[in-house]
């Protein structure tokens, strides 16, 4: 009973039907989608980290597998990273005292002066969906808010956004302001935006250079920082 | 179920009703007179019983007379003249039927260019930077052969947007003489193809030959009169207003048996015709119509497409100018005289001045081809993979256009909006902005999945890599099957029609590939 649940859990997350009430890919799977088939496995007693490892996690990377073959596409990707997301947010209380290690908090935030937000939302999606917990600040944020935001909440990742090459500068205003409050250590920086580059990444001391969404999570997962 | 071609649901119009009843008027008191030169007896004498003002015979080079042709026989010819024209094909499905009336655009290939250009991909190397490795298309002309017809018509039946094929190759093997070159040409075009198949004839008396032909492919006489696999492109006026002796004995061949065929006239404004619009179009127009009356006078309904070609001449050596937007003028003006008649349009587009694909043939030929597709022809050649005026043909540029077209089409569909789809659109819209991130990505996967979006360019890469892509689309194209005509079909063809080459036999045909 428990791998008929998990294997519907990780066909749905593939599927990328959040609820029963979504349409996935295929036409013919129907039924419970990823938030009730989480529950019901909750409900039916099945370990948290079960739910997780051999449902959301397995059912992801077969997604990232097509989308790297061409035969699924950015929403496709995005649909499956919202479902797990869901999944991930039922889950989050049951997880204290298992095995399950968190992965750490990415706080993200489009920064003063830009009210651009696709690209920020994109990155939060496919960040929670790949097991993160995020926090997002919004957009045209004050750069003392996010200095105070990491004092307080010492987030292991900020991910920066912004658009626009006049408000892209406020970025090096972020890490200047970080390292003048002696925060800069604590927290890895993650830089994008259209008219952002490596070479500016690197210019305003940033830790990474994010071209999208998924080379975001692929360099988180490359961090060993927890 | 025949093919559906495109509905323009409005057509462009370049003429006002006015402009038409004045060109129409204009045209008839041309062909009354000055009327027409004749080098053809037969036509003269059909046109003379029909009440035409013919002239004695008057000394050339060649002897002619002049036809002047009242407004009443023109009228009367007008009115046998059928408005829904059928061309069949192999495959039942590949057939085209066209409305006069309505602009239902059917897209083909034809020309019958000299040149086949081939397509390399050299390397080369960046000599102050020798890493740097760029891979660059060199485009190879040389003579077409009969192989090269075979492959175009194959490669023609893989192209989606492609509705009907007119030959584009012209073979000129070393073992083929014009006596034979005409059942060659038609064998390997219905041989690689289901779809329709229009040639020109180059050697008139081989007419009876090739429908003999024709018709053991369709099954009988009765059979192919009832889905003619094959019709006829005929240029028997030459600009200005010249019945030609031996093509417009070949159109009066035509119509006797009831064959469709295309009326072409391709007259030059600024040397066959007057650079003013004005006068190219009443003169085209005079010109066709005098060829769809001669049609209706020796056979009334036997159909006949107004086929116009008209072009701009090249003011640096008055050579034709397709890429001129002039061009693109004058034809869709004739597109819309057709309609106003009622009568099948066979036009031309995406006609292109340079030899070799690049960004002026790209140019030209779309800007052309959207226009006048845009003003609704029924049967329009639009120069599939053609180069340099059509005196040249290019596979890989066929695959672009073919591309293209898919582009066209696609614009062409018409918007997908009612009640219903409102008030989804309503709700969807109220639950993104009460979500978090307030984007609509998770509704695209839908629309994704049932084909409803057009497909990106399918030779984009990070260099520009359009021409290999292309090339190796068109490999793809190629390796797929081809329904061949029945073997016990061909077999009766070979053995019935004298000429056939043996290459083409089946036996060989499938040992060579």
């Amino acid at each position: 009973m428990s791998d008929d649940i998990i294997a519907m859990l990780k066909e749905n997350v593939i599927q990328g039907r959040m609820t029963g009430e979504d349409e996935g890919v295929d036409d013919t799977v129907t039924g419970p989608g990823v938030v009730e088939l989480t529950q019901r496995a909750i409900d039916e007693h099945i370990p948290p980290q079960d739910i997780i490892t051999g449902g959301l996690t397995a059912g992801m990377e077969i997604v990232g597998e097509k989308f790297n073959a061409g035969e699924y596409y950015v929403p496709d990707m995005l649909a499956s990273a919202e479902a797990v997301s869901e999944a991930m947010d039922i889950l989050k209380p049951l997880l204290a005292g298992t095995d399950v290690k968190p992965k750490g908090t990415f706080a993200i935030a489009t920064v003063k002066g830009d009210i651009h937000d696709i690209g920020k939302n994109i990155v939060s999606i496919l960040v929670k969906g790949a097991g993160y917990e995020v926090v997002d600040l919004g957009i045209d944020v004050p750069t003392d808010k996010i200095v105070d935001y990491v004092r307080e909440h010492k987030p292991a990742f900020l991910g920066l956004s912004a658009l626009l090459t006049t408000t892209m500068l406020v970025m090096g205003e972020v890490v200047t302001a970080l390292n003048a409050a002696g925060l800069r250590e604590q927290v890895k920086i993650f830089v994008g935006g259209a008219a952002v580059s490596k070479e500016y990444a690197e210019a305003i001391g940033a830790d990474a250079y994010c071209s999208d969404g998924f080379e975001a999570v692929r360099i988180l997962e490359s961090m060993s920082v927890v | 179920m025949p093919r559906q071609g495109l509905l323009i649901p409005a057509p462009l119009e370049r003429l006002s009703r006015k402009q038409i009843d004045d060109i129409h008027r204009a045209s008839l008191a041309i062909l009354s007179d000055p009327g027409l030169v004749c080098y053809n007896d037969e036509a003269a004498s059909i046109f003379a019983e029909a009440g035409a003002d013919v002239s004695v015979l008057m000394q050339g080079p060649p002897p002619y007379r002049t036809v002047k042709i009242p407004p009443g026989v023109v009228e009367r010819g007008l009115q046998s003249a059928p408005a829904v024209i059928t061309l069949g094909a192999r495959n039942s499905e590949n057939a085209l039927v066209m409305d006069g009336r309505e602009p239902r655009v059917y897209f083909v290939t034809g020309s019958e260019a000299n040149t086949w250009v081939d397509a390399e991909f050299p390397i080369y190397v960046k000599k102050s930077d020798p890493v740097k490795e760029i891979r660059v298309a060199e485009f190879k002309p040389r003579r077409g052969m009969l192989a090269d017809l075979c492959l175009s018509a194959r490669l023609s039946e893989h192209l989606e947007t492609l509705d009907g094929f007119i030959r584009n190759v012209n073979i000129q093997d070393a073992d083929i003489t014009e006596d034979i070159k005409d059942v060659n040409k038609v064998y390997a075009s219905l041989d690689n193809t289901t779809k329709h198949v229009m040639v020109g004839l180059t050697k008139p008396d081989q007419l009876d030959t090739v429908l003999a032909m024709a018709s053991i492919i369709a099954g009988d006489d009765e059979k192919l009169q009832e889905n003619p696999i094959l019709s006829f492109i005929t240029c028997l006026v030459k600009s200005p207003l010249q019945f030609v002796d031996e093509t417009t004995g070949s159109f009066i061949d035509i119509c006797r048996r009831g064959i469709p065929v295309a009326v072409s006239s391709s007259p030059q404004a600024g040397t066959t015709a007057p650079i003013h619009e004005a006068g190219i179009i009443a003169q085209i127009n005079a010109e066709v119509l005098a060829g769809i009356v001669l049609g209706q006078l020796v056979n009334p309904g036997t159909p006949i497409l107004y086929g116009t070609v008209p072009v701009r001449t090249r003011m640096d050596n008055l050579a034709d100018s397709y890429g001129a937007v002039e061009t693109s003028q004058y034809t869709i003006d004739c597109t819309q005289l057709a309609r106003y008649y009622g009568i099948p349009n066979y036009s031309t587009s995406g006609v292109c001045d340079p030899a070799f694909p690049g960004q002026q043939s790209t140019v030209e030929r779309l800007f052309s081809n959207i226009l006048v597709t845009l003003s609704g022809p029924q049967y329009l050649h639009c120069a599939y993979g053609l180069l340099d005026c059509n005196a040249a043909f290019s596979p890989l540029q066929a695959v672009i256009d073919d591309t293209h077209f898919s582009m066209i089409k696609y614009f062409f569909q018409g918007p997908r909006l009612d009640g219903d789809e409102l008030e989804t659109m309503a709700r969807q819209i109220r639950e993104v902005l009460a979500s978090p991130h307030k984007l609509f990505i998770r509704y695209v996967r839908r629309v994704l999945r049932k084909g409803l979006l057009s497909s990106p360019y399918p030779y984009e890469g990070n260099e520009d890599e359009v021409f290999f892509k292309a090339q190796q689309r068109m490999e793809e194209l190629l390796s797929r099957p081809v329904n061949h005509i029945e073997r016990e079909t061909a077999e009766r063809v070979f053995r019935d029609i004298p000429g056939l080459l043996p290459r083409l036999h089946p036996s060989e045909r499938d040992g060579e590939s």
